[in-house]
């Protein structure tokens, strides 16, 4: 069953030119010029219930214009969208009801309050019933761990106590779909880790739709099953993240740490980086078996160790943009 | 004394840039004072007595009470309270300047600018629109010139006082407000102080926030002769020493509170 | 209707005790906010005591027009500190937020805060309006009490309006416009005297634009049972607070256009 459908989104913004000195200013009061930037330019695609899905793309791409649009915060210039069988900004209410949302970079918690008071006020404001509430309740504190800080005001909470504290409050209301937006952005290895455990126990046993946006691509390695890249506005990909290596680059790269140091060439792969004794070289798997390969290098050179791996998805990633941008 | 200057010159160019919240200013400060000559009239009508002040006196000091605003210390220095609050002001400490002149020299600073961008306009208006009038005779402008020039370093040594009780957070804040309101009364910024009772006067004359306003507008309006110049002087000038003695005390005294918590 | 202001006093009661956190502060604004209000109040007895009477009114009669007025600003400065902060909600995107929960931004935004150390003008204001209504010789029946009530509830919706009115232009500008604000502190400045004292064209301002006169004017006029120099009806002398309360409706409407131009603008 589809939970969001969206096709041909388009959101332009008007963005006023401040003319400069005094006169422009007040010229400025009278009529203004503007400038149109277009944040979605063509924007479709479609997302299950119970799928976790990563949202990517630099700054700027239409990242967050999406998330307003199918939250129900904005409303587009065209195009269609239905979320959890509604038009999110025609019904803002009833469809926030059904959603959570997670901004990493601001809290929604009373920054004075104690965590468990903040919670009880969201319980008042998404009117859930008490016992539904209690039951709840308990199974976040639970999951995430927040016994130990409940009674803290929020202002004293450590980044990744607060974080989790946040999770659970956009959680209370058992909404069926969830938006995250940079929920791991400068906590320590081990929160994060937290983060994404229960991000994933969520999506596993509850069945909760996520869309998540972020720049840590460790995130959506370890999450994310199908990975949309936004960029200038249109959808750049839509796949998993072994079909999107395939396509933007199917290179590989294998990694050899020498017995000493020597010159190393080989027609089907080249060096791209070498630090001491250890040297990267990168091949395409379609020339060159990865087997064929190291059988070639290990018979020419003293080997210590070595090992395949593909190359970081940031590198695969912005090659995508860079595609985009010669189109 | 260079870096002293440096630090007056820089803010005050910052604080000229602000030219929308000078105009807005500029608007609140008009209608304010439409209110009060309003309502004066209307006193002034209904009374047949004899006033210390005539009308044409009142009308003067209303306006220049709302040309000058910005010289009373409406607000304390944010800034510095920033810094206690976050406790960077342990920085200021280790500058090997003097900080009470540092921050007497950003506080004349921060009286100077917003007066210049509102006092001129504002006084042109009133002039031309609302029945204020010239001073009284050409020695009188002389005299509130060089008055209203120390009224300017008392009232900047007063503000720097109260930003220094911002060292004692919140025991600060509190007698600072209280002090912007007894401020506010005694210098006659909101009923001229010839108009208080008159068993009040003598003392009224002699507390320094009479030098602030009071003072230099009963020269501008011949209220006090010309003549009189070198008392009114010589009190504001008593009075800009006291205060500057004082605030130098209790920074110093502040300063120790801080080193004592551990900044 | 109901489960808004359940959810408002909830919000409310939080806010207290978020304020409670920090006691000292509050006590030492709250002592401030009183002095400070008690000054304007002083600057007027200082004048009746030089000229001893403002045409036809005493002492006694403003001091009826300063309560009222100041206990109805009161009650909407404790209560907006949201509106009044919301140009920094747009700036830094925390509106959005407002608009992710199921419930009405108004209802979110009026419960921000209750700003407790108001208390200090509310009690102030009291005060006086305690002094003046023993002082004249006002016939108190159960129809004037719920006339005072009525004012002072018309007055605190009309400063509440004006502020919402304030808070719907960061709709549009991100510069921070103190125009409302003149009007809202000159507003009270100037029902602190009665109406009959200014010239024409500033009393048809503070009638037809901003209807200040209703909420102070009028009603204390019905108070006094003096007649209006002004030659107004006591019938609407009676009902005039309930323009208050239109007002503050006109005011929400333009504050729902506001939201629906940032929902399509974003900005």
């Amino acid at each position: 069953m589809t939970h969001i459908v969206v096709e041909k989104l388009v959101k332009t913004y008007r963005i006023a030119e401040r003319r400069a000195g005094l006169g422009g200013a007040v010229r400025g009061l009278f009529k203004r010029n503007y400038r149109t930037v277009r944040a979605l330019s063509d924007v479709s695609f479609a997302i299950g219930r119970g799928e976790l899905v990563g949202y990517i793309g630099p700054n700027g791409a239409g990242k967050s214009t999406t998330v307003k649009v199918l939250s129900g915060i904005l409303v587009p210039d065209t195009g269609t969208c239905r979320v959890l069988g509604r038009v999110p900004w025609e019904e803002r209410v009833e469809h926030v009801r059904r959603i959570g949302v997670v901004f990493g970079q601001r809290t929604q918690l009373w920054w004075d309050l104690p965590v468990v008071e903040s919670f009880e006020l969201l319980a008042s404001i998404y009117n859930i019933p008490a016992q539904v509430y209690k039951t709840r309740l308990d199974e976040l504190v639970e999951q995430l761990g927040l016994g130990r800080f409940l009674d803290v005001p929020v202002r004293q909470l450590s980044l990744g106590q607060r974080m989790r504290s946040d999770l659970a409050a956009s959680l209370l209301h058992g909404p069926e779909l969830l938006f995250l937006d940079e929920p791991t952005i400068g906590l320590d290895a081990v929160s994060k880790l937290a983060v994404r455990e229960f991000v994933q126990r969520l999506n596993a046993e509850r069945g909760t739709t996520v869309i998540l946006t972020t720049h840590d691509m460790d995130d959506i390695e370890a999450l994310c099953k199908r990975v949309l890249v936004i960029g200038d506005g249109v959808i750049l990909s839509d796949g998993s993240l072994e079909s999107l290596r395939t396509r933007v680059s199917p290179e590989r790269d294998l990694i050899i740490d020498l017995e000493r140091e020597m010159p190393i060439a080989d027609p089907d792969a080249r060096v791209i980086r070498r630090d001491g004794l250890r040297v990267h070289l990168r091949f395409n798997p379609q020339q060159i078996s990865a087997p064929a390969l190291i059988s070639r290098i290990t018979a020419r050179h003293p080997v210590r160790d070595l090992f395949v791996e593909n190359p970081p998805i940031e590198e695969i990633i912005a090659r995508l943009y860079r595609q985009q941008e010669a189109l | 004394m260079r870096a002293y200057w440096a630090l007056f010159s820089g803010r005050l160019r910052m604080l000229l840039q602000y030219r929308t919240a000078a105009l807005a200013g500029l608007t609140t400060q008009l209608f304010w004072g439409l209110i009060r000559v309003m309502a004066f009239e209307a006193f002034y009508r209904s009374s047949s007595k004899a006033m210390p002040l005539s009308i044409e006196q009142t009308v003067d000091y209303i306006w220049l009470g709302q040309a000058f605003l910005m010289l009373l210390p409406v607000r304390l220095d944010a800034e510095i309270r920033a810094m206690v609050r976050t406790g960077s002001v342990a920085y200021e400490l280790v500058r090997p300047l003097d900080l009470y002149a540092l921050w007497y020299a950003r506080t004349i600073a921060s009286c100077l600018a917003p007066t210049v961008l509102r006092c001129m306009p504002l006084c042109i208006i009133a002039l031309f629109v609302f029945d204020m009038r010239l001073p009284s005779s050409p020695a009188s402008a002389m005299a509130f010139a060089l008055s209203m020039m120390v009224a300017l370093l008392l009232a900047s040594a007063l503000s720097n006082l109260l930003n220094i009780t911002l060292l004692w957070t919140l025991a600060g804040e509190g007698m600072a407000h209280i002090a912007q309101v007894a401020t506010f009364l005694f210098c006659g910024m909101i009923v001229p102080l010839p108009l208080f009772p008159d068993f009040l006067q003598p003392i009224l004359v002699y507390l320094p926030f009479a030098g602030l306003m009071d003072l230099p507008f009963r020269l501008y309006t011949g209220h006090i002769a010309a003549a009189e110049i070198t008392s009114v002087l010589a009190r504001q000038i008593f009075w800009t020493v006291a205060l500057v003695l004082c605030g130098r005390w209790l920074l110093s005294r502040g300063t120790r509170v801080l080193v004592a918590q551990g900044g | 209707m109901r489960d808004a202001f359940a959810l408002y006093f909830r919000y409310i009661s939080a806010s207290f005790r978020g304020q409670m956190q920090y006691r000292a502060s509050f006590i030492m604004m709250t002592l401030a906010h009183f002095l400070m209000t008690g000054l304007e109040f002083l600057a007027i007895w200082v004048l009746f005591a030089r000229f001893e009477h403002l045409g036809s009114w005493r002492l006694e009669e403003v001091c009826l027009f300063y309560g009222l007025i100041n206990m109805a600003f009161a009650l909407a400065d404790a209560t907006s500190r949201g509106f009044d902060m919301f140009h920094h909600m747009v700036k830094t995107g925390d509106f959005d937020r407002l608009l992710l929960r199921p419930r009405s931004t108004v209802t979110q935004l009026a419960g921000q805060e209750f700003t407790l150390r108001r208390i200090g003008r509310f009690s102030q204001g009291l005060l006086v309006f305690l002094y003046a209504a023993q002082a004249l010789s006002i016939e108190w029946t159960v129809a004037k009490v719920a006339l005072v009530a009525f004012t002072i509830a018309g007055g605190a919706c009309l400063f509440y309006g004006l502020i919402v009115l304030q808070a719907t232009m960061a709709f549009w500008t991100t510069e921070s416009l103190e125009i409302v604000n003149t009007v809202t502190y000159g507003g009270v400045q100037t029902a602190q005297y009665p109406l009959t004292i200014y010239r024409t064209w500033f009393r048809q301002v503070f009638t037809y634009i901003v209807p200040l006169a209703s909420i102070s004017y009028y009603p204390s006029l019905a108070l006094l049972e003096k007649a209006d120099p002004l030659g107004s009806d006591p019938v609407f002398q009676w009902l005039s607070p309930a323009i208050g309360i239109a007002f503050f409706l006109l005011c929400l409407q333009i504050w729902h256009i506001g939201v629906r131009h940032y929902r399509s603008t974003g900005s």
